[in-house]
């Protein structure tokens, strides 16, 4: 389940581009038990990155307080309608996720 | 003519409630399974349940609306010492816990009243319900016998009231012991309680 | 939970029926929705079939909808059931599946990520949307059915002397900072059955309406509700029936 992403990217007539994206991931504190009493390991993200092309949009540090299946969102400048945005993260486990996105207007 | 007697009285006890039939009980026998302390037992109805269960909330006959108030008056436990009130600060943490015979609770923690669930109480606690009445400053009644008798009775079976409450019976069902009870008459009825410092 | 990884599938999406481009809010509730796409779609159990064949009442492997005019009443079992026996029927029915080890954990516990049941209802009920919720209330047992979801609504019972109306049959009211629905109303019954299934949030995964009457079963102190079984389907049926019309807006979010 981990790894997946669902994201959107809306430039507005000013170009002002509205990006979301929601990741499916447990990010677990590694504080909680489970139904047996015994403690669910930390597995959280530890680094998002958003890129356009060569440029770093965002790069976000996250720990164990970011909730689970968590939405990054951000707005930016400097790009035109057709533009691709590539996400990508790894968590404390080396497990990573990547996703896609094409700048539609709206 | 015996006939006609007891079709009347059938129809007359029809007519109280229509709702009073085993379906209710049957389906749920059929519908559920015990787990963790919590059996099936917890399905059949005493009296109250059984006559209150309707969508008026309420005992259709008069008399035996009273009876059962008086009933369940009459069983109210009184503190065994004479010693209506306990700590106010013991009663603090019963209000806010909400656990306590659910089979997802451990059965060896005591169970909380979860007052806060329907009541507020002290005003600077906002997470509170709205099902019943506020309690803040509860305790400008003072502590006559009688309003100490009046709490008491209800915390232990509101239905001595209010026929057909849907207050917990905390005293009647053994959900909380007589110290908890005491320490939440503490809780209402202390001035020093949070509940009226305002 | 081996059995539980493995009949979820990771990465490509087959995804049938509403895809959510102009996806607008954050709910992980697409997650969920779309595993269930491909669960509906993947041959399991000993036949190696899929549920693509599974009647919901409108026909054989007719989803559209369907979740909208549940309950009703079913000929090839003889009863009124919910989606969730319905689903459990087909996995017995068409796939080989056995139905104690389906029910035995239908729904995730602490720690858990998303069951077959929640996925599937999440998919399911996503393709009523907008719909108005239109239980249908011809045959007898779909009456019997009201009438007993009504009795069962209004029961006193456990150690706390709850029913169900101790907290739902009055507007306006609230569970500490809950806001509890009238179920006896349109407005209430229609917002709270046309909400479910729900992302959770504080449980981060999709709750099923069977899921709720079971929890709600537990916070009353009484047992284990079973799922699709005759109290829960009542219960759902007297709800749904009281919503009148009102619209599916499902999944949603919930806290």
């Amino acid at each position: 389940m981990a790894g997946r992403m669902r994201i959107r990217a809306k430039m507005s007539e000013e170009g002002v581009v509205d990006v979301k994206a929601l990741m499916r991931h447990p990010m677990e504190t590694g504080q909680r038990k489970d139904a047996e009493g015994n403690p669910i390991p930390a597995h959280f993200i530890t680094e998002v990155v958003a890129m356009l092309g060569d440029r770093e949009l965002v790069r976000a540090h996250w720990g164990a307080s970011i909730s689970q299946n968590p939405t990054l969102a951000f707005r930016f400048t400097g790009a035109n309608e057709g533009d691709q945005i590539d996400f990508s993260y790894v968590d404390n486990k080396g497990e990573k996720g990547s996703g896609t996105v094409k700048i539609k207007a709206g | 003519m015996h006939k006609l007697l007891l079709s009347m009285v059938v129809l007359c006890l029809a007519s109280l409630n229509v709702f009073a039939d085993d379906s209710a009980y049957n389906a749920l026998m059929n519908s559920m399974k015990a787990i963790n302390g919590v059996g099936l037992d917890r399905i059949e109805q005493d009296e109250m349940q059984a006559a209150c269960s309707n969508p008026q909330s309420m005992i259709a006959d008069p008399e035996e609306s009273e009876r059962l108030r008086q009933s369940a008056m009459a069983a109210v436990k009184k503190p065994s010492d004479g010693v209506y009130l306990g700590d106010w600060k013991r009663g603090k943490e019963i209000a806010a816990n909400g656990k306590g015979l659910q089979y997802s609770d451990d059965q060896n923690d005591p169970n909380g009243g979860n007052c806060y669930a329907c009541h507020q109480l002290d005003p600077d606690e906002v997470a509170y319900g709205t099902l019943g009445p506020s309690l803040t400053n509860y305790g400008m009644r003072g502590q006559s016998q009688a309003v100490l008798d009046y709490t008491w009775s209800k915390l232990w079976n509101a239905t001595a009231w209010v026929p057909c409450s849907h207050m917990p019976r905390f005293g009647h069902n053994g959900v909380l012991t007589e110290q908890q009870l005491k320490d939440i008459m503490a809780l209402l009825l202390d001035p020093e309680s949070p509940v009226n410092k305002h | 939970m081996k059995k539980l990884i493995a009949t979820i599938l990771v990465g490509s999406v087959l995804s049938v029926g509403v895809i959510a481009d102009d996806w607008d809010d954050d709910n992980p509730a697409i997650f969920f929705s779309e595993d269930g796409a491909d669960m509906w779609l993947e041959p399991q159990g000993p036949n190696e079939v899929s549920l693509e064949e599974c009647d919901l009442g409108l026909g054989a492997g007719v989803v559209e909808g369907a979740y909208a005019q549940l309950p009703r009443y079913f000929e090839d079992t003889g009863k009124v059931m919910d989606l969730e026996a319905r689903l459990v029927h087909c996995m017995v029915t068409l796939q080989g599946r056995d139905a104690d080890e389906i029910t035995a954990h239908p729904y995730s516990l602490s720690g858990e990520t998303g069951t077959e049941i929640e996925a599937l209802s999440t998919w399911i009920a996503e393709q009523s949307l907008d719909m108005p919720i239109q239980p249908p209330q011809d045959h007898d047992a779909e009456k019997a059915a009201y009438t007993l979801g009504e009795k069962l609504f209004y029961y006193r019972a456990g150690t706390h002397d709850f029913g169900c109306s101790t907290c739902h049959r009055q507007s306006n009211t609230r569970i500490r900072l809950q806001e509890l629905a009238n179920l006896t109303t349109a407005d209430g019954a229609g917002a709270a059955y046309g909400s479910y299934p729900a992302y959770r949030v504080t449980q981060g995964v999709v709750r099923s309406m069977g899921w709720r009457m079971r929890d709600c079963a537990r916070q009353q102190r009484l047992p284990e509700m079973q799922l699709g079984s005759e109290a829960s389907v009542a219960l759902q049926v007297y709800m749904a029936v009281n919503a009148d019309g009102a619209p599916m807006t499902a999944p949603t979010m919930k806290r």
